[in-house]
C-alpha cells in the first residue's frame, strides 16, 4: 500500500488539487495499484500546488504542480516508488524553500492529516497542554511572558502581559476569544493553520484557558473561510470525543470548550473591540479603550483576545520551554513569524522564519522576484493599513521596532508585491476607498475622512489644484492619524503617505521631487 | 390576521411586504410561508446562545440565500430586541442580502494582492461578460456578483469564490471554463 498526499487546503484546491486527487484515484484503480490518498494541509509553496507527495522508503517525495493530464505519465514513470519525472521535486524536506525555514508553529502543517488527532499526538501534539495541566496558572502565564511571544494579529502586544491582566481580574466568568478574522490582503497563515493543523489552535486555546482561568473559548472566524469552518467543526468534534476539549481536559478536573462563530464580511471586526461587539450579536462598532478587553471584554467579562497564530504558538512554548522560543528572533521581537509572500511574486507562499530576516531575502531568496518578471517596485507589508516600501528599503530587517522606526509595520506578516506597472496614486486612492467601505462609522475622522480622501486623491490625479490638494491630503491624513478611535482610521494614512513620500512621480510630481 | 400584518410585542405593525418594499423575488405566498418556517426554526435553534443574532441571521441566509425583509421583525420578537437593533445589524454586515440571489454567487476579490496580479482587469472582464455590476443578478437568474476583500488566497492571485469554492490564478481563459457550467444549469 502506498500513501499519497494531495493537499485539501482550499488554496491548493483553488488551483486544481481536487482534480489531481481524483485523477490519481482513477489511475490507481485502473492499474490495480493499492493507493491511499491523504488530504493534508499545504506546505505553503503555492507556485508548486497542486503538490503531491508520495511516501517511499527514501521518505516523502514531492511532485508538482500536478495537473490531471500529468497523472498517467507520473504512474508510467513509477512515481509511486518515488522515481524520476519532470515534475519530481525530490524529497519534500530537502526543497530549499522549506528546508531553510524555521517551522515551529507550522511544524505539522502539510505533514499530517489535519483532523487525525492520533497523528497530531504522534507528531508532538498535546505535550504543551499536558505540561500546562501540571502547572499553576501563574506559572503558565510567566512562561509565556518569558518566551517574548507578542500578538501576531498585528498589534504585537506581549501575550503574557495580556494574560497576566486577565488572570488578575476577579470578575467571572472569563473568556478566551480567538481572532480568526484574518482580513488583511496578503495574509493567509491563520487560514492555513485552521485548515492544516486545527488541533494546535485548539490546544493553544485550552492552554490559554488554563492560564487565565476561563472555561469557554470562542473562535471568531471570517465568513470568507468556509473550508476552515468545516475543518474546525470536524476537529472540534474529534477533540471533544478524545477529551482534548470538554469538562475534563485530558482526564483532569479542568474544563474548556470552544465554539466557532462566523463573522459576516466586515473587515473592522478584526479589530478586537468591534469583534467582541459582533460576538455579542451587535453591529461591529469599535469600543473606546479603556476599559481593556482583558478586564471588560466579551459580555463585559475579562477576556483574553488573541490571534490564531499567537494561540497556535503557545503549545510549542509550553512543550519546549520559553527559552527555546525566545532564542529565535532579534531584539524585542522574539520567536518566529509565519511571513506570507503574496501578490506579484514568482514563488508565493508561507515562510516561517525568525524575526530579523530582511525583505530582500524574502522577496528574492525565497520569492524569486516578481511573477511577471518585471522589477519589483513596491511592497506593502502588514495588510491594507501597512506602508508601501520602495526598493531602497528592502534591506530593512523584519523586526517590530525596526519597522516601526521606518514608519512601517509588520502587522500579521503579509508581504504584497507589486511590479513596476503599479500606479501608486491608484493604490493610495484604494486605501482610502477601502477605509470608506469598511469603516464602522463610529468616529468622524475615519468615516468622513476616508471619503474626503478618495475625493482629494481624485482631484490630484486629475491635476486639479494639485499642490493645494496635496497639502489638504496631508492635513486630512494628520487628522485621521490623531483623531481616529482605532487603527482603521489611524493607519489608513500609512499606505497613502508612504505612496506619496516614496512614489511622488505617480501623483504628478517630477521624478525624485519631494511633494511638500 | 391579514397577510402582511404581524403581531409583535410592541403592537401591530405592517411588514415591508404590505408597504410595497419587498423584492419581487420573494413575493410568492408559498415562499413567504416557507421562509417564515425557516426564520422560526433558526430562532428556535439558536436563541439559547449568548449573542445569538448573527448565528440566527446566518442560519436564515444559509437556507434561503438572503434575509427576507420581514425576518427582522420575527427575529426581534424572538430575541426580545427592537426591530431597529436587528435591522441595524443586518444592514451593517456586507454578507447579509435583502433579496434572493441568483443560483450561484461569485465573489471576486478586490484587495491589493489580487490587484497586483491584474485583479482590476479581471473584475472589469467579469462584469462585462455577465453584463451586471456588483450586487446584481444576471437576467437568467444564474449568477449574482459580489465584491469581497481578501479570500486568503493571496499567493494564487487573482482569486474569486464561486458559492463556497475558492478559485485561484484566474485568467480570462479560466474564467470561461468556470462560468460555463454555472449558466447551463436550469
Amino acid at each position: 500500500m502506498t500513501t499519497v498526499y494531495v493537499p485539501g487546503d482550499s488554496a491548493a484546491r483553488s488551483v486544481g488539487a481536487e482534480d489531481a486527487a481524483q485523477a490519481i484515484a482513477r489511475a490507481a484503480a485502473a492499474r490495480g495499484d493499492d493507493v491511499t490518498i491523504v488530504r493534508n494541509g499545504s506546505r505553503g509553496m503555492f507556485w508548486l500546488e497542486p503538490m503531491v507527495e508520495v511516501v517511499t522508503e527514501q521518505g516523502r517525495i514531492a511532485y508538482g504542480p500536478v495537473a490531471p493530464g500529468d497523472v498517467p505519465g507520473l504512474f508510467d514513470a513509477g512515481f509511486l516508488a518515488g522515481r524520476a519525472h519532470s515534475l519530481c521535486l525530490g524529497p519534500t524536506s530537502e526543497i530549499p524553500y522549506l528546508k531553510k525555514q524555521e517551522r515551529l508553529t507550522f511544524a505539522r502543517v502539510g505533514v499530517t492529516n489535519p483532523i487525525d488527532l492520533a497523528e497530531y499526538e504522534a507528531h508532538g501534539g498535546l505535550r504543551g497542554l499536558r505540561a500546562a495541566l501540571a502547572m499553576a496558572p501563574q506559572d503558565i502565564v510567566e512562561e509565556v511572558v518569558r518566551s517574548g511571544l507578542r500578538g501576531r494579529g498585528g498589534a504585537a502586544f506581549p501575550c503574557g502581559i495580556k494574560w497576566r491582566t486577565v488572570l488578575g481580574a476577579e470578575a467571572r466568568p472569563k473568556y478566551v476569544v480567538c481572532n480568526a478574522d484574518e482580513g488583511d490582503s496578503g495574509t493567509f497563515s491563520d487560514r492555513m493553520i485552521m485548515e492544516g493543523d486545527p488541533f494546535v489552535l485548539l490546544e493553544g486555546m485550552a492552554i490559554a484557558g488554563l492560564a487565565v482561568q476561563a472555561s469557554k473559548g470562542y473562535i471568531y472566524l471570517r465568513s470568507e473561510y468556509p473550508d476552515a469552518e468545516r475543518t474546525l467543526a470536524l476537529a472540534i468534534a474529534a477533540a471533544r470525543r478524545a477529551g482534548l476539549l470538554g469538562d475534563h481536559l485530558l482526564g483532569s478536573d479542568r474544563a474548556f470548550d470552544v465554539e466557532v462563530r462566523r463573522g459576516a464580511g466586515a473587515y473592522i471586526c478584526g479589530e478586537e473591540t468591534a469583534m467582541l461587539e459582533s460576538l455579542e450579536g451587535k453591529r461591529g462598532m469599535v469600543r473606546p479603550k479603556p476599559p481593556l478587553p482583558a478586564l471588560e471584554g466579551l459580555f463585559g467579562c475579562p477576556t483574553a483576545v488573541n490571534n490564531v497564530i499567537t494561540l497556535a504558538s503557545v503549545p510549542f512554548i509550553l512543550d519546549m520551554g520559553a527559552k527555546s522560543y525566545a532564542d529565535y528572533g532579534m531584539g524585542r521581537s522574539q520567536g518566529t513569524l509565519p511571513f506570507q509572500l503574496a501578490g506579484n511574486i514568482k514563488r508565493g507562499g508561507l515562510v516561517e522564519k525568525a524575526f530579523g530576516i530582511t525583505l530582500r531575502e524574502l522577496l528574492y531568496d525565497y520569492g524569486g522576484g516578481s511573477a511577471s518578471g518585471r522589477p519589483i517596485r513596491a511592497v506593502q507589508v502588514g495588510g491594507p493599513l501597512g506602508a508601501y516600501l520602495p526598493a531602497s528599503r528592502f534591506d530593512t530587517p523584519l523586526d517590530y521596532e525596526t519597522f516601526a522606526a521606518a514608519g512601517a509595520m509588520i502587522g500579521h506578516g503579509g508581504v504584497v508585491v507589486f511590479d513596476d506597472t503599479v500606479d501608486m496614486a491608484e493604490m493610495a486612492r484604494y486605501a482610502m476607498e477601502f477605509c470608506a467601505i469598511e469603516s464602522c462609522g463610529k468616529c468622524t475622522p475615519c468615516r468622513i475622512g476616508s471619503r474626503r480622501g478618495v475625493e482629494v486623491i481624485d482631484h490630484i490625479r486629475a491635476g486639479r489644484k494639485a499642490s493645494g490638494n496635496l497639502a489638504l491630503l496631508r492635513d486630512l491624513c494628520d487628522t485621521m492619524i490623531h483623531g481616529s478611535l482605532c487603527a482603521m482610521g489611524g493607519l489608513t494614512p500609512a499606505p497613502v503617505l508612504s505612496a506619496l513620500d516614496h512614489f511622488p512621480e505617480d501623483f504628478g510630481a517630477s521624478r525624485g521631487a519631494k511633494l511638500l | 390576521m391579514p397577510p402582511g400584518v404581524e403581531r409583535g410585542d410592541r403592537g401591530w405593525y405592517f411588514t415591508s411586504a404590505q408597504m410595497g418594499n419587498e423584492s419581487p423575488a420573494v413575493a410568492s405566498v408559498s415562499d413567504r410561508f416557507s421562509s417564515a418556517d425557516v426564520v422560526a426554526q433558526a430562532i428556535a435553534d439558536h436563541r439559547h446562545l449568548r449573542g445569538a443574532l448573527l448565528p440566527i441571521l446566518h442560519a436564515i441566509q444559509d437556507r434561503l440565500g438572503f434575509v427576507p425583509p420581514d425576518a427582522a421583525h420575527r427575529v426581534a420578537d424572538g430575541l426580545n430586541l427592537s426591530h431597529a437593533d436587528v435591522q441595524g445589524v443586518i444592514s451593517f454586515y456586507h454578507d447579509f442580502r435583502a433579496a434572493r440571489p441568483g443560483r450561484h454567487i461569485i465573489k471576486i476579490c478586490r484587495a491589493e494582492a489580487c490587484q497586483s496580479m491584474g485583479g482590476r482587469a479581471l473584475e472589469s472582464e467579469l462584469k462585462a461578460r455577465l453584463g451586471i455590476d456588483f450586487g446584481e443578478t444576471t437576467p437568467d437568474g444564474a449568477i449574482t456578483l459580489e465584491p469581497v476583500y481578501c479570500l486568503g488566497n493571496c499567493a494564487c492571485s487573482p482569486a474569486l469564490m464561486i458559492d463556497t469554492e475558492l478559485k485561484g490564478r484566474v485568467t480570462p481563459e479560466r474564467l470561461t471554463l468556470l462560468l460555463a457550467p454555472l449558466r447551463d444549469k436550469p
